[in-house]
């Protein structure tokens, strides 16, 4: 295959490609510049190319994966931040200059595979080359004799021989019969080269698919807890990312409830006390707003499909319950504060905002501690554990314009205080706010108060659908076959001539050449060796009766290896 | 969920002690094999000089043999076509070894015999014997696979990498490799007790699944026979050096390199391996995505470990390339050979322990 290689042959003499440049004119110039970028050496440096370029995206934030890791970054690198922006160092993937290197890769390919499969295409439907002159200057090269008396002569014994590579596979021609030295030629494995076009192939089919998936698929996250119920709708998520493809009908309209979610920690072994050893979220699903209900198990690595999609646990944590009084003494707020572990002990971050408490809003900002213990040295509280052995909520209060009303969007989770006035914290004279459940605590200057209530747990969800990735896995499994093909199966020729001797003897010669790497070529001469002895019953080292056999060449392997190298 | 077995880890511990210093006294023995090996040739090739090599009791028989055989080579040796030019693919039998300036490219084994890498490999058996229950008993302690940490995977992956080793050699004798490849796991058990322990314990949700069982072993295994190639392609570079100043007529320095294959059988051998490992991080990453899709909800997410992961295939995928690109056999692929290793090694120590990820579970760090 590789000496039939277009690029191959035309990359050859690149100087003389050179030097012939200036008269090509731009038609020439297009096809020269075809012709470079099909060429394997092209194929390698891109390869290669692409490898250095996905590295930066490890070592930068990424903004798919991680846009506040690269907020933080470009606030703390003020200067060369926005340079790394503008190279698109925090969007690498999508970048035009990853773009830019993997197109032209597979440019190449296609340039690459199409020329490949034609020619692959023809020598399938050809009969093997025809018979060299001398086998014996083959790569493998062996004989038999078939003794005299035995009835096969040179035609019968080659027609033999080709039945025996025929059983083991080959596809054989029959040459020469009559002429008193007839031959087959065969030829075997061609489906290493069409291993390889479909792993080629079938590398772009996983790109097309993934590029599809991309397109054709939406995702989006919500932040259940536990009695809550989530409905399929655009506004029944927190966050929500359509593919370009996506329309809102598509959402089919099931509802997710989460009834409890269960959290087991490691309580065994000593080195690894407290780490969690399973979450198990019990749902009670509807596949529509009139359906059945049903009792299903959601747990880490193992989603619930619904309605086309499938819904993954990827988090958890506390919600404490918390009741707000403001200064006229009514409710402001009630229910489930959904809180940011931030470490092993669930140390949770918690921010609470009552816009509605008058005659000011009130802020809340704090910790969950699932089990506070209090460092004596310091005076302040810490988490030691995950399970709610101990809650504690710890908190400093605000009031003043939360900044809700103007319609610029906050982000739930942080609580902007600097036009805010502090009422309580630990280093104030009000002191800090500390609730165990079922307790109140009355905020000074006649705020209201707080109570914290009980403790519920939540649930994040991500939920996807995702209809191109099934098309990425059958293209990679033919990837995977194309390649095993192209890797392990060996594309070889085998030619047998045959001869009667004058003394009534049929002297047999079989050669074997190898098409790219074989290294069980000698294997084969072996097995084809034995199998033309037993078909004659001829024993395997019989001893030659006239003493006359001229032993093996001895450099026959030796220029051999020289033919088969040329051959490349 | 069956408990932790605090006894059988203990046992564990104890065991990979001794596995890991029967690897320190098989490392020392495969050493000593280098070692006496190069003085036998330099005594042979002493004898030859003073042309008594007939003189029986003189010249030890293996030397003598070595010298036999030797004294054409330097000058009409067929080192083969490579490493320079394009690699001659082997279709057949390159080189037999009988020039004695390198060992045959069949890689079999020969009839002189090697009295201290017998002993080396008979050591590396009873180390790897022990090693196999140490792993097997810290996978009973934790009732699950042994891989769930950088500790389980480092110990995991140092006990194949000495299987795979001791299993080639039953075919082919690449004891040569020896002292790399027992270094290399004395390296892996050392760094992972060292800076990687972890007591034996249950796996966070996040690994519970029958895809850590698979994705994880194939990885491993993968990286064990990327681990032979790479020691192939390196010492490919340097007889491929020490062929070109032989053959331009210098004097042979490197004696120990005549246990080597020459250059050209050792990056058709190491081609031949990559070929197999590439096939199987190919399963690793295709495996990875699957059980991505499972835990996380996203078959691909760029995620550091899933980039590196990604390098590594693209860099060999260009090493199997290189074998089929003219002036980029021999030298050059097999630096390609070894960037691609050093890219594992990175992915394996670097990203687990410095880059933060979804894949931050090694057990390191937090
Ligand atoms: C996404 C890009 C590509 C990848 C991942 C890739 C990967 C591979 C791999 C793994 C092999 C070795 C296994 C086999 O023989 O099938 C291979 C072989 C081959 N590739 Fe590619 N390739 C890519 C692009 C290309 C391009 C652009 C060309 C042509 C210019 C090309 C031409 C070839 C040829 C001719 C072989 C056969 C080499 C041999 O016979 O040993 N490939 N490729």
């Amino acid at each position: 295959m590789r000496e039939k290689s277009v690029q191959e042959v035309q990359t050859k003499n690149p100087s003389k490609d050179d030097v012939e440049l200036p008269r090509l004119g731009f038609v020439g110039m297009l096809r020269w510049a075809w012709r470079q970028l099909t060429s394997m050496r092209t194929a390698l440096f891109l390869l290669l190319l692409l490898a250095v370029a996905a590295v930066p995206g490890s070592l930068f934030p990424q903004r798919p994966s991680n846009p506040s890791n690269v907020t933080q970054y470009l606030t703390d690198h003020p200067t060369s931040g926005p340079i790394l922006d503008w190279f698109r160092l925090f969007d690498v993937y999508s970048s035009p200059w990853f773009a830019a290197i993997y197109l032209l890769l597979f440019t190449s390919l296609v340039g690459c595979v199409l020329p490949r499969a034609k020619i692959h295409f023809k020598a399938m439907r050809s009969a093997p080359p025809r018979t060299p002159k001398r086998l014996s200057r083959l790569a493998e090269y062996g004989t038999v004799e078939i003794p005299a008396g035995s009835g096969v002569d040179a035609d019968q014994a080659i027609k033999d021989a080709a039945a025996v590579l025929k059983s083991r596979r080959y596809r054989v021609d029959v040459r020469d019969l009559g002429t008193g030295r007839p031959s087959v030629g065969a030829e075997i494995g061609f489906l290493k080269e069409v291993g390889n076009l479909v792993f080629h192939v079938s590398v772009l089919g996983v790109l097309a698919a993934v590029a599809y998936s991309g397109l054709a698929g939406y995702s989006g996250q919500r932040v259940v807890v536990e009695g809550e119920t989530f409905v399929n709708t655009l506004v029944g998520y927190d966050t929500f990312t359509p593919g370009a493809y996506f329309n809102s009908d598509r959402l089919s309209p099931y509802s997710v409830e989460l009834d409890k979610l269960a959290v087991k920690y490691d309580r065994e072994s000593p080195g690894h006390y407290g780490q969690p050893i399973d979450f198990t979220a019990s749902l009670t699903t509807k596949d529509g707003p009139d359906a059945a209900a049903k009792q299903q198990v959601l747990k880490v690595n193992d989603p619930v499909a619904m309605g086309g999609t499938n819904i993954y646990l990827v988090g958890n944590g506390y919600a404490p319950v918390v009741t707000v009084k403001d200064g006229t003494g009514k409710v402001a707020f009630q229910g489930p504060v959904v809180t940011i572990p931030t470490d092993g002990a669930y140390t949770s971050l918690m921010v609470i905002k009552v816009p509605d408490a008058k005659p000011r809003q009130l802020g809340f900002v704090g910790f969950f501690l699932p089990t506070a213990l209090m460092d004596t040295s310091t005076g302040v509280a810490y988490g030691s554990d995950p399970d709610p052995f101990n809650p504690q909520l710890n908190l400093n209060a605000y009031t003043g314009d939360l900044g809700l009303d103007n319609g610029i969007p906050r982000n739930v989770y942080t609580l902007d205080t600097s036009k805010l006035k502090q009422i309580n914290g630990r280093d104030m004279k009000s002191g800090g706010i500390v609730l165990a459940p079922g307790k109140s605590y009355t905020l000074p200057d006649g705020n209201g108060s707080i109570s914290f209530d009980g403790i519920k747990r939540f649930a994040a969800l991500d939920i996807r659908h995702d209809p191109g990735q099934v098309y990425v896995l059958v293209f990679a499994v033919l990837a995977l076959g194309g390649l095993m093909a192209s890797l392990f199966l060996n594309r070889r020729r085998v030619w047998i001539r045959t001869g009667n001797h004058p003394d009534g003897r049929t002297m047999v010669e079989f050669g074997l050449l190898a098409r790219g790497e074989d290294h069980r070529l000698a294997g084969e001469s072996a097995a084809i060796n034995k199998a033309l002895h037993a078909k004659w019953v001829v024993p395997a080292d019989s001893p030659v009766e006239d003493g006359n056999r001229t032993p093996p060449n001895q450099t026959d392997t030796g220029t051999g290896v020289t033919v088969s190298s040329k051959d490349q | 969920m069956p408990g932790i077995n605090e006894g059988l880890a203990l046992l564990s511990e104890q065991f990979m002690l001794m596995a890991g210093l029967a690897y320190a006294v098989a490392f020392c023995a495969f050493t000593w094999d280098l070692v006496t090996y190069s003085k036998t040739v330099r005594r042979g090739l002493a004898v030859e000089t003073a042309g008594v090599t007939a003189t029986a009791g003189v010249a030890s028989a293996d030397a003598d043999q070595l010298v036999r055989v030797g004294a054409a080579g330097f000058m009409g040796q067929d080192l083969g076509a490579g490493p320079q030019g394009r690699g001659v693919r082997p279709s057949s039998k390159t080189h037999d070894g009988s020039d004695g300036i390198t060992a045959g490219d069949s890689m079999r084994y020969g009839k002189a015999k090697r009295r201290a890498a017998r002993i080396a490999v008979a050591i590396t058996v009873v180390a790897a014997v022990v090693h196999g229950l140490a792993v097997l008993f810290r996978g009973l302690a934790a009732g699950r696979v042994p891989w769930g940490n950088m500790y389980e995977f480092c110990t995991t992956g140092g006990f194949t990498v000495a299987l795979i080793f001791l299993l080639v050699l039953t075919r082919r004798d690449l004891r040569f490799l020896g002292t790399f490849v027992i270094g290399l796991v004395l390296v892996m058990i050392t760094a992972a007790s060292v800076a990687f322990w972890t007591p034996a314990g249950h796996l966070v949700p996040a690994l519970q699944s029958y895809w850590l069982v698979i994705h994880v072993s194939i990885a491993v295994m993968s990286s064990s026979l990327f681990t032979l190639t790479f020691a192939m392609s390196v010492l490919q570079l340097l007889q491929s050096r020490r062929e070109s100043s032989i053959a331009s007529g210098k004097p042979d320095k490197a004696l120990v390199m005549r246990l080597v294959p020459n250059a050209l059988s050792l990056e058709n051998m190491s081609y031949r391996i990559n070929g197999i490992a590439f096939v199987g991080w190919t399963l690793t990453l295709m495996f990875g995505s699957i059980w991505a899709e499972k835990a996380w909800g996203r078959f691909w997410g760029w995620d550091t470990k899933e980039v590196w992961t990604f390098v590594i295939w693209v860099v060999y995928a260009g090493y199997l390339h290189a074998r089929a690109t003219r002036g980029w056999t021999g030298t050059r692929a097999a630096w390609l050979s070894i960037v691609g290793y050093l890219c594992v090694v990175f992915n394996f120590t670097i990203v687990n322990v410095y880059f933060s990820g979804l894949h931050s579970y090694a057990g390191v760090g937090s």
